[in-house]
């Protein structure tokens, strides 16, 4: 078990390194690149863009400077926003909760449907039921989530004026309720796609676990159906699903940044857009390191839980 | 395909069986149908129009579907929407096909090579693999498409660089199983050089799934282009694409519900066309679907 730990947390390690690698690369790479903002000022010379890169260190080779980022990186310096000139994680901690907040209404959502779409879908195989979830969850897979999101907004909230059309809280109210109404319509949008990727996984593992002997052994004991079903069968099934709900994270953080802009949410994925706006250099890498982070994260996590719920990998 | 008797005869991937079994498949067909219809209406459409889809009429602004010849209303400037999407439709399903084809050969020569040199750079080209893969794909592809002067080739690479990695995970992992096969293992013995063993004898075996995995890989290439020409980085103005026609249709939501409706619908036919033809394509490939 230790051994599986560590070994996990190297690769997690190593990963991050080609993460930081690969992003320093593309962005600096690109044509452009940090000094793009400086260049569109009105009366900029390509002197005055020369002695800047000099005093930016952008004339360094590039691996140099790669090294020289990373180690700041390292220590926690991740540089200032150009814009309002604060310390780029500071502004990201500031966004945190709210995508965070949008992320976990959304993951409550698609857990549960999709878990229950799932197994229905898995018990009554071959059934209509079954043949439209799963027609339904392949529609659902190719619909744009920003698209979905405009059509809610016009549907519930223009059209029957259930629910807010954007923002995370009224103005001077901000009560637990008001957070709430505002979370609903958000979070349905992003679980729509992991609703339907859910429920499919949900359906083939309950599938793989319904043909294992020990829920043969299960039923030839005499067990209800239900009590086979609750024990047995779903138990089972859910422990390749938290693999699957860290393989799930780059989408969800994708997501989230789309349905943040349609329902101007104030979180991590507005803060990335606006900041593309602004060229805003520092705060746009570092969102791009901090989600490869937070994936990476996610996906250890994922893995420990993994390692401690089944008894298949404890005894290793 | 012409030296057909190189290949070991149990892995044609065009035996008819599976032919029949896609054929049969009835929501294979529903995508393919929609593919296809799309494609030739967005090719044929803007000439049957009346209308010119940069043809600016400013007394026929917000017009809804069915005023007059307007099929589908006019946009804001009085611009016909059904001439619009076609042309849009035409830029779409183009950039989503090459976007495609680029980041299929990538995934497909980088899994094969990984697959079948194993060991360490097989290891090292994995991680690679799943260090892109950490990144979430819409963050890549804005960044990048931000700080580079986006044209509609340059955003078509964009979207490749950020999904080719599924193809190369599918491709390795079966070339890796196919690794110590017998004709592998003869042709080796034959001598051929490494490259003749992964492209011509390898690669036959690998391209049901590399099929696939395309077919879905348009579907999701067709989603990031209306993703970032949603968000204003991608395709540009004037140049109408399904993205960026929905780029404006949020403030009209309650004056113009159309402007949204239209070219959102044409992007999730098209998505699940291409969807409902790869998960056909794949049960077709799988042997064993017919057992169950």
């Amino acid at each position: 078990m230790l051994r599986y730990l560590l070994s996990r947390f190297w690769q997690s390690l190593i990963l991050l390194f080609l993460v930081s690698l690969i992003g320093f690369m593309m962005l600096n790479l690109a044509p452009g690149g940090p000094l793009s903002q400086f260049a569109l000022t009105p009366g900029m010379t390509q002197e005055t863009l020369d002695r800047l890169a000099e005093q930016m260190g952008l004339n360094r080779p590039l691996l140099v400077r790669y090294a020289d980022w990373l180690w700041h990186m390292l220590k926690g310096d991740w540089g200032k926003s150009y814009r309002d000139g604060l310390p780029v994680l500071e502004i990201i901690a500031s966004h945190l909760f709210a995508t965070l907040l949008l992320m976990g209404g959304s993951t409550i959502l698609s857990v549960v449907i999709g878990t229950w779409l799932g197994i229905s879908s898995a018990l009554r195989q071959g059934s209509v039921f079954d043949y439209t979830t799963t027609v339904a969850a392949m529609v659902a897979l190719s619909i744009p989530t920003f698209w979905f999101g405009l059509v809610s907004i016009f549907v519930f909230s223009l059209w029957l004026g259930w629910l807010p059309a954007g923002n995370m809280y009224t103005v001077g109210d901000g009560s637990f309720s008001d957070y709430a109404i505002h979370l609903i319509m958000p979070s349905f949008v992003l679980a729509l796609v992991n609703v339907a990727v859910w429920s499919r996984y949900m359906r083939s593992t309950t599938l793989d676990v319904l043909s294992q002997d020990f829920v043969r052994t299960a039923k030839a004991k005499g067990l209800s159906p239900r009590r086979v079903l609750m024990k047995h069968v779903v138990g089972n099934a859910m422990v390749p699903m938290i693999t699957l709900a860290g393989m799930q994270l780059p989408a969800l953080l994708g997501g989230a940044l789309v349905t943040e802009t349609v329902f101007t949410w104030p979180g991590m994925g507005r803060l990335f857009l606006d900041s593309l706006g602004y060229n805003d250099y520092p705060v746009v890498m570092g969102l791009l390191m901090f989600s490869a982070i937070f994936v990476l994260l996610g996906n250890l996590i994922a893995d420990l839980v993994v390692a401690l719920v089944d008894p298949r990998i404890r005894l290793d | 395909m012409t030296d057909t008797s190189m290949m070991p005869p149990q892995t044609r991937w065009w035996q008819s069986r599976t032919v029949h079994r896609f054929l049969r498949n009835r929501l294979a067909m529903v995508g393919l149908v929609l593919v296809v219809g799309l494609t030739l209406t967005c090719v044929v459409g803007p000439w049957l129009l009346p209308f010119d889809e940069l043809y600016i009429n400013l007394r026929a602004r917000f017009s809804p579907p069915g005023t007059g010849s307007h099929i589908f209303g006019t946009d804001p400037l009085g611009r016909d929407i059904a001439a619009r999407l076609f042309h849009a439709g035409r830029v779409s399903l183009l950039v989503g096909f090459t976007a495609m084809l680029m980041s299929t050969i990538l995934g497909s020569v980088i899994g094969i090579v990984a697959g079948y040199s194993g060991g360490r750079i097989g290891a090292a080209l994995m991680r690679v693999v799943d260090a892109f893969l950490s990144f979430p794909s819409i963050f890549l592809l804005l960044a990048l498409a931000a700080f580079i002067r986006p044209s509609p080739f340059m955003i078509t690479v964009i979207i490749a660089i950020t999904s080719w990695m599924e193809v190369a995970r599918i491709v390795e992992a079966e070339v890796r199983s196919m690794r110590d096969r017998d004709f592998v293992m003869a042709a080796r013995m034959m001598g051929l050089p490494r490259s003749q063993i992964m492209f011509r004898e390898m690669l036959p075996n690998v391209i049901g799934s590399i099929i696939v995995a395309a077919s879905l890989t348009v579907a999701r290439a067709i989603l990031l282009e209306a993703y970032v020409s949603f968000l204003g980085y991608g395709i540009q103005p004037p140049l109408p694409s399904w993205g960026n026609m929905l780029n404006g249709a949020q403030q009209y939501l309650d004056k113009a519900p159309w402007l949204a409706i239209v070219p959102g619908t044409a992007i999730t036919l098209a998505v699940s066309g291409f969807n409902f033809i790869g998960d056909g394509l794949r049960d077709a490939l799988d042997a064993t679907s017919d057992q169950r």
